[in-house]
Protein backbone atom coordinates (compact mmCIF):
# COMPACT_ATOMS: atom_id res chain seq x y z
CA UNK A 1 0.00 0.00 0.00
CA UNK A 2 2.68 2.54 1.03
CA UNK A 3 0.49 5.60 0.27
CA UNK A 4 1.38 6.89 3.72
CA UNK A 5 5.06 6.81 2.82
CA UNK A 6 4.50 8.45 -0.57
CA UNK A 7 2.40 11.22 0.93
CA UNK A 8 4.95 11.93 3.66
CA UNK A 9 7.75 11.98 1.09
CA UNK A 10 5.73 14.30 -1.16
CA UNK A 11 4.94 16.59 1.77
CA UNK A 12 8.62 16.73 2.80
CA UNK A 13 9.70 17.59 -0.75
CA UNK A 14 6.95 20.20 -1.07
CA UNK A 15 8.06 21.70 2.23
CA UNK A 16 11.52 22.63 0.96
CA UNK A 17 10.42 23.29 -2.61
CA UNK A 18 7.89 25.91 -1.52
CA UNK A 19 10.70 27.88 0.09
CA UNK A 20 13.21 27.00 -2.62
CA UNK A 21 14.83 30.40 -2.61
CA UNK A 22 16.07 29.70 0.88
CA UNK A 23 16.58 25.93 0.64
CA UNK A 24 18.02 25.58 -2.89
CA UNK A 25 19.08 28.92 -4.34
CA UNK A 26 20.88 30.14 -1.21
CA UNK A 27 23.18 27.10 -0.79
CA UNK A 28 23.96 27.13 -4.52
CA UNK A 29 25.08 30.74 -4.18
CA UNK A 30 27.19 29.92 -1.11
CA UNK A 31 29.01 27.15 -2.99
CA UNK A 32 29.56 29.48 -5.91
CA UNK A 33 31.13 32.10 -3.64
CA UNK A 34 33.59 29.49 -2.32
CA UNK A 35 34.49 28.61 -5.88
CA UNK A 36 35.02 32.23 -6.94
CA UNK A 37 37.19 33.09 -3.96
CA UNK A 38 39.37 29.97 -3.73
CA UNK A 39 39.73 29.65 -7.48
CA UNK A 40 40.80 33.26 -7.74
CA UNK A 41 43.47 32.84 -5.09
CA UNK A 42 44.77 29.39 -5.95
CA UNK A 43 43.96 28.44 -9.50
CA UNK A 44 47.06 29.74 -11.30
CA UNK A 45 49.68 28.01 -9.17
CA UNK A 46 48.00 24.82 -8.02
CA UNK A 47 47.34 21.55 -9.74
CA UNK A 48 45.95 18.57 -7.83
CA UNK A 49 45.50 15.06 -9.26
CA UNK A 50 46.65 16.58 -12.55
CA UNK A 51 43.78 19.06 -12.88
CA UNK A 52 43.48 22.77 -12.19
CA UNK A 53 42.49 23.79 -8.68
CA UNK A 54 39.10 25.04 -9.89
CA UNK A 55 38.33 21.73 -11.58
CA UNK A 56 39.51 19.89 -8.45
CA UNK A 57 37.30 22.01 -6.22
CA UNK A 58 34.07 21.52 -8.19
CA UNK A 59 33.22 17.91 -7.16
CA UNK A 60 34.12 18.70 -3.55
CA UNK A 61 31.77 21.67 -3.46
CA UNK A 62 29.01 19.70 -5.15
CA UNK A 63 29.32 16.84 -2.66
CA UNK A 64 29.60 19.20 0.31
CA UNK A 65 26.38 20.89 -0.81
CA UNK A 66 24.63 17.52 -1.17
CA UNK A 67 25.68 16.48 2.33
CA UNK A 68 24.99 19.73 4.16
CA UNK A 69 21.59 20.19 2.55
CA UNK A 70 20.50 16.61 3.09
CA UNK A 71 21.33 17.05 6.77
CA UNK A 72 19.62 20.44 6.93
CA UNK A 73 16.42 19.12 5.36
CA UNK A 74 15.54 16.25 7.66
CA UNK A 75 16.87 17.93 10.81
CA UNK A 76 15.11 21.25 10.29
CA UNK A 77 11.85 19.63 9.27
CA UNK A 78 11.77 17.50 12.42
CA UNK A 79 12.85 20.18 14.87
CA UNK A 80 10.42 22.67 13.34
CA UNK A 81 7.45 20.33 13.59
CA UNK A 82 8.47 19.33 17.11
CA UNK A 83 8.79 22.92 18.31
CA UNK A 84 5.51 24.03 16.68
CA UNK A 85 3.73 20.82 17.67
CA UNK A 86 2.65 19.95 14.13
CA UNK A 87 4.62 16.69 14.46
CA UNK A 88 1.35 15.17 15.77
CA UNK A 89 0.06 15.17 12.19
CA UNK A 90 2.64 12.53 11.27
CA UNK A 91 2.50 10.71 14.62
CA UNK A 92 -1.27 10.11 14.69
CA UNK A 93 -1.61 8.34 11.31
CA UNK A 94 -0.86 4.65 10.76
CA UNK A 95 2.56 5.26 9.18
CA UNK A 96 5.01 2.47 10.00
CA UNK A 97 8.35 3.69 11.34
CA UNK A 98 10.19 2.19 8.36
CA UNK A 99 8.04 4.26 5.99
CA UNK A 100 8.64 7.27 8.20
CA UNK A 101 12.41 6.80 7.97
CA UNK A 102 12.37 6.26 4.22
CA UNK A 103 10.21 9.33 3.55
CA UNK A 104 12.44 11.70 5.52
CA UNK A 105 15.72 10.26 4.21
CA UNK A 106 14.63 10.26 0.57
CA UNK A 107 13.28 13.82 0.81
CA UNK A 108 16.58 14.88 2.39
CA UNK A 109 18.45 13.14 -0.43
CA UNK A 110 16.19 14.86 -2.97
CA UNK A 111 17.07 18.29 -1.60
CA UNK A 112 20.78 17.38 -1.47
CA UNK A 113 20.74 16.21 -5.08
CA UNK A 114 18.77 19.23 -6.32
CA UNK A 115 21.22 21.61 -4.63
CA UNK A 116 24.20 19.52 -5.83
CA UNK A 117 22.97 19.61 -9.42
CA UNK A 118 22.42 23.35 -9.09
CA UNK A 119 26.00 23.83 -7.94
CA UNK A 120 27.30 21.58 -10.72
CA UNK A 121 25.38 23.53 -13.37
CA UNK A 122 26.64 26.89 -12.12
CA UNK A 123 30.26 25.70 -12.02
CA UNK A 124 30.16 24.61 -15.66
CA UNK A 125 30.92 28.22 -16.45
CA UNK A 126 34.23 28.00 -14.59
CA UNK A 127 35.63 24.56 -15.31
CA UNK A 128 34.95 21.98 -18.02
CA UNK A 129 33.03 18.97 -16.76
CA UNK A 130 34.80 15.62 -16.59
CA UNK A 131 32.92 12.53 -15.54
CA UNK A 132 35.30 9.58 -15.73
CA UNK A 133 33.07 7.18 -13.79
CA UNK A 134 29.56 8.64 -13.45
CA UNK A 135 28.18 5.58 -11.63
CA UNK A 136 30.78 5.88 -8.90
CA UNK A 137 29.90 9.56 -8.51
CA UNK A 138 26.20 8.69 -8.35
CA UNK A 139 26.76 5.94 -5.80
CA UNK A 140 28.64 8.27 -3.45
CA UNK A 141 26.13 11.10 -3.89
CA UNK A 142 23.20 8.81 -3.09
CA UNK A 143 24.82 6.99 -0.18
CA UNK A 144 26.36 10.14 1.29
CA UNK A 145 23.16 12.19 0.93
CA UNK A 146 21.08 9.41 2.47
CA UNK A 147 23.54 9.02 5.32
CA UNK A 148 23.46 12.73 6.17
CA UNK A 149 19.66 12.62 5.82
CA UNK A 150 19.60 9.88 8.45
CA UNK A 151 22.02 11.82 10.64
CA UNK A 152 19.73 14.83 10.26
CA UNK A 153 16.82 12.73 11.49
CA UNK A 154 18.79 11.69 14.55
CA UNK A 155 19.76 15.31 15.27
CA UNK A 156 16.19 16.53 14.69
CA UNK A 157 14.75 13.84 16.96
CA UNK A 158 17.36 14.43 19.67
CA UNK A 159 17.30 18.24 19.76
CA UNK A 160 14.59 19.91 21.82
CA UNK A 161 15.44 23.42 20.76
CA UNK A 162 16.78 25.16 17.67
CA UNK A 163 20.05 26.11 19.38
CA UNK A 164 20.81 22.47 20.20
CA UNK A 165 20.38 21.63 16.55
CA UNK A 166 22.55 24.61 15.58
CA UNK A 167 25.27 23.28 17.89
CA UNK A 168 25.05 19.86 16.25
CA UNK A 169 25.35 21.52 12.86
CA UNK A 170 28.14 23.96 13.72
CA UNK A 171 30.30 21.73 15.88
CA UNK A 172 29.88 18.40 14.14
CA UNK A 173 28.57 18.66 10.58
CA UNK A 174 30.50 21.80 9.55
CA UNK A 175 33.95 20.62 10.77
CA UNK A 176 33.39 17.12 9.37
CA UNK A 177 32.51 18.47 5.93
CA UNK A 178 34.97 21.39 5.81
CA UNK A 179 37.89 19.21 6.95
CA UNK A 180 37.08 16.33 4.64
CA UNK A 181 39.26 17.31 1.71
CA UNK A 182 36.75 19.47 -0.12
CA UNK A 183 39.35 22.21 -0.50
CA UNK A 184 42.55 20.17 -0.60
CA UNK A 185 43.96 16.73 -1.23
CA UNK A 186 44.76 15.17 2.12
CA UNK A 187 48.15 14.18 0.70
CA UNK A 188 49.11 17.82 1.08
CA UNK A 189 48.54 17.54 4.86
CA UNK A 190 51.20 16.65 7.48
CA UNK A 191 51.15 12.88 8.19
CA UNK A 192 49.34 13.29 11.53
CA UNK A 193 46.41 15.14 9.98
CA UNK A 194 46.35 12.69 7.10
CA UNK A 195 45.81 9.96 9.68
CA UNK A 196 43.07 11.97 11.43
CA UNK A 197 41.30 12.55 8.12
CA UNK A 198 40.99 8.81 7.64
CA UNK A 199 38.67 8.69 10.66
CA UNK A 200 36.31 11.20 9.05
CA UNK A 201 33.65 9.33 7.07
CA UNK A 202 32.94 12.47 5.05
CA UNK A 203 36.48 12.30 3.66
CA UNK A 204 35.59 9.00 1.94
CA UNK A 205 32.40 10.47 0.49
CA UNK A 206 34.19 13.47 -1.00
CA UNK A 207 37.15 11.41 -2.16
CA UNK A 208 34.99 8.70 -3.71
CA UNK A 209 32.75 11.25 -5.38
CA UNK A 210 35.80 12.99 -6.82
CA UNK A 211 37.06 9.65 -8.15
CA UNK A 212 33.88 9.56 -10.23
CA UNK A 213 34.96 12.79 -11.87
CA UNK A 214 38.70 12.36 -12.42
CA UNK A 215 39.34 8.66 -11.93
CA UNK A 216 42.00 9.61 -9.35
CA UNK A 217 41.59 9.67 -5.57
CA UNK A 218 43.43 9.67 -2.24
CA UNK A 219 41.86 6.38 -1.11
CA UNK A 220 40.76 3.43 -3.23
CA UNK A 221 37.10 3.98 -4.26
CA UNK A 222 36.16 0.44 -3.22
CA UNK A 223 37.46 1.14 0.27
CA UNK A 224 35.60 4.45 0.39
CA UNK A 225 32.38 2.83 -0.73
CA UNK A 226 32.71 0.20 1.96
CA UNK A 227 33.31 2.80 4.69
CA UNK A 228 30.37 4.93 3.56
CA UNK A 229 28.07 1.90 3.25
CA UNK A 230 28.95 0.65 6.73
CA UNK A 231 28.40 4.12 8.24
CA UNK A 232 25.07 4.46 6.45
CA UNK A 233 23.94 1.03 7.62
CA UNK A 234 24.89 1.87 11.22
CA UNK A 235 23.05 5.20 11.18
CA UNK A 236 20.02 3.56 9.56
CA UNK A 237 19.91 0.95 12.30
CA UNK A 238 20.21 3.64 14.98
CA UNK A 239 17.52 5.86 13.46
CA UNK A 240 15.12 2.95 13.06
CA UNK A 241 15.73 1.93 16.67
CA UNK A 242 14.98 5.47 17.88
CA UNK A 243 11.81 5.64 15.79
CA UNK A 244 10.65 2.22 16.96
CA UNK A 245 11.09 3.27 20.58
CA UNK A 246 9.44 6.60 19.87
CA UNK A 247 12.46 8.31 21.44
CA UNK A 248 11.58 11.97 22.15
CA UNK A 249 8.70 11.75 19.70
CA UNK A 250 6.26 9.68 21.72
CA UNK A 251 6.27 10.27 25.50
CA UNK B 1 -23.11 -2.50 21.18
CA UNK B 2 -19.45 -3.42 21.44
CA UNK B 3 -16.71 -1.59 23.25
CA UNK B 4 -15.23 1.34 21.32
CA UNK B 5 -12.39 2.13 23.69
CA UNK B 6 -11.10 0.05 26.56
CA UNK B 7 -8.56 1.47 29.01
CA UNK B 8 -7.29 -1.32 31.23
CA UNK B 9 -5.39 -0.23 34.37
CA UNK B 10 -3.44 2.39 32.45
CA UNK B 11 -0.57 3.91 34.44
CA UNK B 12 1.86 6.57 33.32
CA UNK B 13 4.55 8.39 35.25
CA UNK B 14 6.53 11.46 34.16
CA UNK B 15 9.53 11.67 36.48
CA UNK B 16 8.11 12.02 39.97
CA UNK B 17 4.63 12.86 38.70
CA UNK B 18 2.14 10.00 38.60
CA UNK B 19 0.07 11.29 35.68
CA UNK B 20 -2.17 8.23 35.52
CA UNK B 21 -2.54 5.88 38.46
CA UNK B 22 -4.19 2.83 36.91
CA UNK B 23 -7.23 4.10 35.03
CA UNK B 24 -9.76 1.53 33.84
CA UNK B 25 -12.59 2.71 31.66
CA UNK B 26 -14.79 1.25 28.95
CA UNK B 27 -16.56 3.42 26.42
CA UNK B 28 -19.25 1.77 24.31
CA UNK B 29 -19.71 2.17 20.59
CA UNK B 30 -21.93 5.12 19.76
CA UNK B 31 -21.46 6.87 23.10
CA UNK B 32 -20.92 10.60 23.52
CA UNK B 33 -18.52 10.45 26.45
CA UNK B 34 -17.17 13.35 28.45
CA UNK B 35 -13.83 13.25 30.22
CA UNK B 36 -13.56 16.01 32.81
CA UNK B 37 -11.04 17.06 35.38
CA UNK B 38 -8.97 20.05 36.43
CA UNK B 39 -5.71 20.92 34.68
CA UNK B 40 -3.10 18.29 35.38
CA UNK B 41 -5.65 15.60 36.24
CA UNK B 42 -4.36 13.37 33.45
CA UNK B 43 -7.00 13.88 30.74
CA UNK B 44 -4.56 14.69 27.97
CA UNK B 45 -2.15 11.95 29.11
CA UNK B 46 -4.98 9.44 28.90
CA UNK B 47 -5.88 10.68 25.41
CA UNK B 48 -2.18 10.54 24.43
CA UNK B 49 -1.98 6.90 25.52
CA UNK B 50 -5.04 6.18 23.41
CA UNK B 51 -3.62 8.00 20.38
CA UNK B 52 -0.13 6.48 20.61
CA UNK B 53 1.48 9.83 21.43
CA UNK B 54 2.50 8.42 24.81
CA UNK B 55 3.13 4.86 25.91
CA UNK B 56 1.64 3.64 29.18
CA UNK B 57 4.09 2.27 31.75
CA UNK B 58 1.53 -0.36 32.62
CA UNK B 59 -1.88 -1.43 31.40
CA UNK B 60 -3.26 -1.46 27.90
CA UNK B 61 -5.57 0.50 25.62
CA UNK B 62 -7.69 -0.98 22.86
CA UNK B 63 -9.69 0.74 20.14
CA UNK B 64 -12.49 -1.50 18.85
CA UNK B 65 -10.48 -4.45 20.07
CA UNK B 66 -7.16 -3.35 18.54
CA UNK B 67 -4.28 -2.82 20.94
CA UNK B 68 -2.78 0.65 20.40
CA UNK B 69 0.80 -0.65 20.81
CA UNK B 70 0.82 -4.16 19.33
CA UNK B 71 -1.65 -3.34 16.54
CA UNK B 72 -0.92 0.37 16.26
CA UNK B 73 -1.60 0.79 12.56
CA UNK B 74 -5.11 -0.63 12.70
CA UNK B 75 -5.87 1.15 16.00
CA UNK B 76 -4.82 4.53 14.57
CA UNK B 77 -6.94 3.99 11.48
CA UNK B 78 -10.00 3.65 13.72
CA UNK B 79 -9.22 6.82 15.65
CA UNK B 80 -9.52 10.52 14.83
CA UNK B 81 -7.89 12.86 17.32
CA UNK B 82 -8.28 16.61 17.58
CA UNK B 83 -5.24 17.71 19.59
CA UNK B 84 -5.50 20.32 22.29
CA UNK B 85 -2.69 22.59 21.09
CA UNK B 86 -3.53 24.89 18.21
CA UNK B 87 -1.00 23.47 15.76
CA UNK B 88 -0.74 23.78 11.99
CA UNK B 89 1.71 23.30 9.15
CA UNK B 90 2.50 26.78 7.83
CA UNK B 91 3.58 25.58 4.38
CA UNK B 92 0.17 24.49 3.14
CA UNK B 93 -3.34 25.65 2.34
CA UNK B 94 -6.40 24.17 4.07
CA UNK B 95 -7.13 21.83 1.18
CA UNK B 96 -3.51 20.73 0.83
CA UNK B 97 -3.42 20.04 4.56
CA UNK B 98 -6.49 17.82 4.33
CA UNK B 99 -5.30 16.00 1.20
CA UNK B 100 -1.95 15.28 2.81
CA UNK B 101 -3.65 14.05 5.97
CA UNK B 102 -5.85 11.75 3.85
CA UNK B 103 -2.73 10.35 2.19
CA UNK B 104 -1.15 9.60 5.57
CA UNK B 105 -4.16 7.40 6.26
CA UNK B 106 -3.81 5.68 2.91
CA UNK B 107 -6.79 7.41 1.29
CA UNK B 108 -6.52 8.91 -2.20
CA UNK B 109 -9.13 10.95 -4.09
CA UNK B 110 -10.81 12.07 -0.92
CA UNK B 111 -12.05 15.42 -2.25
CA UNK B 112 -15.78 14.69 -2.05
CA UNK B 113 -15.54 13.96 1.68
CA UNK B 114 -13.08 16.83 2.21
CA UNK B 115 -15.59 19.20 0.59
CA UNK B 116 -18.33 17.89 2.85
CA UNK B 117 -16.22 18.40 5.96
CA UNK B 118 -15.26 21.91 4.85
CA UNK B 119 -18.91 22.74 4.23
CA UNK B 120 -19.97 21.47 7.64
CA UNK B 121 -17.23 23.36 9.42
CA UNK B 122 -17.93 26.52 7.46
CA UNK B 123 -14.47 26.49 5.87
CA UNK B 124 -15.38 26.24 2.18
CA UNK B 125 -14.47 29.85 1.48
CA UNK B 126 -11.05 29.31 3.07
CA UNK B 127 -10.19 26.05 1.27
CA UNK B 128 -7.31 27.56 -0.70
CA UNK B 129 -6.06 29.93 2.01
CA UNK B 130 -2.67 29.27 3.57
CA UNK B 131 -2.93 27.98 7.14
CA UNK B 132 -0.85 30.89 8.38
CA UNK B 133 -3.54 33.37 7.37
CA UNK B 134 -6.40 31.76 9.27
CA UNK B 135 -7.77 33.05 12.57
CA UNK B 136 -7.38 30.94 15.70
CA UNK B 137 -10.96 29.70 15.53
CA UNK B 138 -10.54 28.65 11.91
CA UNK B 139 -7.28 26.84 12.61
CA UNK B 140 -9.12 24.98 15.35
CA UNK B 141 -11.79 23.91 12.86
CA UNK B 142 -9.12 22.71 10.42
CA UNK B 143 -7.77 20.54 13.24
CA UNK B 144 -11.23 19.03 13.58
CA UNK B 145 -11.36 18.51 9.81
CA UNK B 146 -7.93 16.81 9.85
CA UNK B 147 -9.15 14.36 12.48
CA UNK B 148 -12.12 13.41 10.29
CA UNK B 149 -10.50 12.86 6.85
CA UNK B 150 -10.43 9.09 7.28
CA UNK B 151 -13.97 8.84 8.71
CA UNK B 152 -12.80 7.33 11.98
CA UNK B 153 -15.43 5.38 13.96
CA UNK B 154 -13.98 6.80 17.19
CA UNK B 155 -13.44 10.57 17.42
CA UNK B 156 -11.52 12.18 20.26
CA UNK B 157 -11.81 15.91 20.86
CA UNK B 158 -9.34 17.31 23.38
CA UNK B 159 -10.62 20.75 24.43
CA UNK B 160 -11.95 21.46 20.94
CA UNK B 161 -13.77 24.71 21.65
CA UNK B 162 -11.03 26.66 23.40
CA UNK B 163 -10.77 29.93 21.49
CA UNK B 164 -13.71 29.22 19.19
CA UNK B 165 -16.43 31.85 19.29
CA UNK B 166 -19.97 31.00 20.33
CA UNK B 167 -21.58 30.90 16.92
CA UNK B 168 -18.94 28.60 15.48
CA UNK B 169 -19.05 26.46 18.59
CA UNK B 170 -22.73 25.81 17.92
CA UNK B 171 -21.97 24.82 14.33
CA UNK B 172 -19.18 22.53 15.44
CA UNK B 173 -21.39 20.76 17.98
CA UNK B 174 -24.19 20.37 15.48
CA UNK B 175 -21.76 18.57 13.16
CA UNK B 176 -20.27 16.41 15.92
CA UNK B 177 -23.76 15.50 17.13
CA UNK B 178 -24.72 14.46 13.65
CA UNK B 179 -21.62 12.24 13.42
CA UNK B 180 -22.56 10.76 16.79
CA UNK B 181 -26.09 10.17 15.45
CA UNK B 182 -24.57 8.31 12.50
CA UNK B 183 -22.87 5.94 14.91
CA UNK B 184 -19.47 7.54 15.57
CA UNK B 185 -18.26 7.26 19.13
CA UNK B 186 -17.29 10.65 20.55
CA UNK B 187 -14.90 11.25 23.42
CA UNK B 188 -14.71 14.83 24.59
CA UNK B 189 -12.54 16.58 27.11
CA UNK B 190 -13.55 20.11 27.90
CA UNK B 191 -13.31 22.84 30.47
CA UNK B 192 -16.78 24.05 29.60
CA UNK B 193 -18.92 22.01 31.96
CA UNK B 194 -22.09 23.29 30.36
CA UNK B 195 -20.99 21.75 27.08
CA UNK B 196 -20.33 18.41 28.71
CA UNK B 197 -23.67 18.57 30.47
CA UNK B 198 -25.66 19.18 27.31
CA UNK B 199 -23.68 16.93 24.96
CA UNK B 200 -22.41 13.94 26.88
CA UNK B 201 -24.53 10.94 27.76
CA UNK B 202 -21.94 9.71 30.23
CA UNK B 203 -19.18 11.42 32.11
CA UNK B 204 -15.95 10.35 33.75
CA UNK B 205 -14.08 12.67 36.07
CA UNK B 206 -10.35 12.44 36.63
CA UNK B 207 -8.49 13.79 39.62
CA UNK B 208 -4.75 13.31 40.15
CA UNK B 209 -4.60 10.50 37.64
CA UNK B 210 -7.54 8.58 39.06
CA UNK B 211 -11.09 8.18 37.92
CA UNK B 212 -13.19 9.67 40.76
CA UNK B 213 -16.58 9.55 39.09
CA UNK B 214 -18.12 7.63 36.23
CA UNK B 215 -21.82 7.67 35.50
CA UNK B 216 -24.53 8.82 33.16
CA UNK B 217 -24.71 12.57 33.16
CA UNK B 218 -28.30 12.66 34.45
CA UNK B 219 -27.64 10.31 37.32
CA UNK B 220 -24.41 12.07 38.22
CA UNK B 221 -26.41 15.27 38.53
CA UNK B 222 -29.14 13.57 40.54
CA UNK B 223 -26.67 11.91 42.85
CA UNK B 224 -24.32 14.73 43.69
CA UNK B 225 -26.16 17.88 43.03
CA UNK B 226 -29.54 19.10 44.10
CA UNK B 227 -31.68 22.09 43.42
CA UNK B 228 -30.57 25.28 45.07
CA UNK B 229 -33.24 27.51 46.49
CA UNK B 230 -32.36 31.16 46.94
CA UNK B 231 -34.64 33.09 49.30
CA UNK B 232 -34.81 36.72 50.29
CA UNK B 233 -36.50 36.76 53.66
CA UNK B 234 -38.98 39.56 54.22
CA UNK B 235 -39.34 39.29 57.97
CA UNK B 236 -38.07 37.07 60.76
CA UNK B 237 -35.05 34.77 60.79
CA UNK B 238 -34.57 31.47 59.09
CA UNK B 239 -36.62 28.79 60.90
CA UNK B 240 -34.51 26.32 62.87
CA UNK B 241 -35.90 23.43 60.80
CA UNK B 242 -34.23 24.86 57.69
CA UNK B 243 -30.77 25.61 59.12
CA UNK B 244 -29.33 22.19 58.15
CA UNK B 245 -30.11 23.02 54.50
CA UNK B 246 -28.30 26.31 54.58
CA UNK B 247 -25.51 26.62 52.01
CA UNK B 248 -24.71 30.28 52.43
CA UNK B 249 -26.22 33.44 53.83
CA UNK B 250 -25.69 37.08 53.01
CA UNK B 251 -27.94 39.35 55.03
CA UNK B 252 -31.50 38.43 54.20
CA UNK B 253 -30.52 36.25 51.25
CA UNK B 254 -30.23 32.55 52.08
CA UNK B 255 -29.24 29.71 49.77
CA UNK B 256 -30.69 26.36 50.70
CA UNK B 257 -30.00 22.93 49.30
CA UNK B 258 -32.89 20.74 48.21
CA UNK B 259 -32.34 17.10 47.35
CA UNK B 260 -35.10 17.33 44.80
CA UNK B 261 -37.89 19.43 43.50
CA UNK B 262 -40.42 17.69 45.77
CA UNK B 263 -38.83 19.11 48.91
CA UNK B 264 -39.85 22.62 47.95
CA UNK B 265 -43.32 22.14 49.40
CA UNK B 266 -41.94 21.14 52.81
CA UNK B 267 -39.58 24.13 52.87
CA UNK B 268 -42.42 26.53 52.11
CA UNK B 269 -44.55 24.91 54.81
CA UNK B 270 -41.75 25.36 57.34
CA UNK B 271 -41.45 29.02 56.42
CA UNK B 272 -45.18 29.61 56.70
CA UNK B 273 -45.34 27.85 60.04
CA UNK B 274 -42.54 30.03 61.43
CA UNK B 275 -44.27 33.13 60.11
CA UNK B 276 -41.44 34.08 57.77
CA UNK B 277 -42.30 36.31 54.85
CA UNK B 278 -40.54 35.65 51.54
CA UNK B 279 -39.67 38.70 49.46
CA UNK B 280 -38.09 36.80 46.58
CA UNK B 281 -37.49 33.20 45.59
CA UNK B 282 -35.44 31.49 42.94
CA UNK B 283 -34.96 27.79 42.22
CA UNK B 284 -31.80 26.65 40.37
CA UNK B 285 -31.47 23.39 38.47
CA UNK B 286 -28.72 21.01 39.46
CA UNK B 287 -25.60 21.59 37.38
CA UNK B 288 -22.44 19.77 36.57
CA UNK B 289 -20.26 22.55 37.89
CA UNK B 290 -21.46 21.91 41.41
CA UNK B 291 -20.88 18.16 41.05
CA UNK B 292 -17.44 18.88 39.68
CA UNK B 293 -16.47 21.30 42.41
CA UNK B 294 -17.71 18.99 45.16
CA UNK B 295 -15.89 15.99 43.73
CA UNK B 296 -12.66 17.88 43.24
CA UNK B 297 -12.79 19.26 46.77
CA UNK B 298 -13.15 15.71 47.98
CA UNK B 299 -16.56 16.30 49.57
CA UNK B 300 -17.76 13.06 48.08
CA UNK B 301 -15.89 9.90 48.93
CA UNK B 302 -14.42 7.94 46.06
CA UNK B 303 -16.15 4.75 47.09
CA UNK B 304 -19.52 6.37 46.64
CA UNK B 305 -18.92 6.92 42.96
CA UNK B 306 -17.16 3.75 41.90
CA UNK B 307 -18.81 2.31 38.84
Amino acid sequence: MMLGFRTLFYKEVLRFWKVGFQTVAAPVLTALLYLLIFAHVLDENTRIHGVTYTAFLVPGLVMMSVLQNAFANSSSSLIQSKVTGSVVFVLLPPIAYGEFFLAYVLAALARGVVVGLGVLLMTLAFAPLQLAHPLWALAFAVLGGAMLGALGMIAGIWADKFDQLAAFQNFLIMPLTMLSGVFYSIHSLPPFWQQVSHFNPVFYMIDGFRYGFFGVSDAAPQQSLLVVSVCFAALTALTLALLKRGYKLRA
Amino acid sequence: MGTAVHFDRVAKRFGSLQALAGVSLEIAEGEFFGLLGPNGAGKTTLISCLAGLARPDAGSVRVLGRDVVADYREARRLLGVVPQELVFDPFFSVRETLRIQSGYFGIRNNDAWIDEILENLDLTAKADTNMRRLSGGMKRRVLVAQALVHRPPVIVLDEPTAGVDVELRQGLWEFIRRLNGEGHTIILTTHYLEEAETLCGRIGMLKQGQLVALDETASLLRQFSGHTLTLRLGQGGLPAALVPRLLSREGAVCRLRLAGFAELEQVLADLRQAGCGVADLKLDEPDLEEVFVRLMRGEVSREAVQP
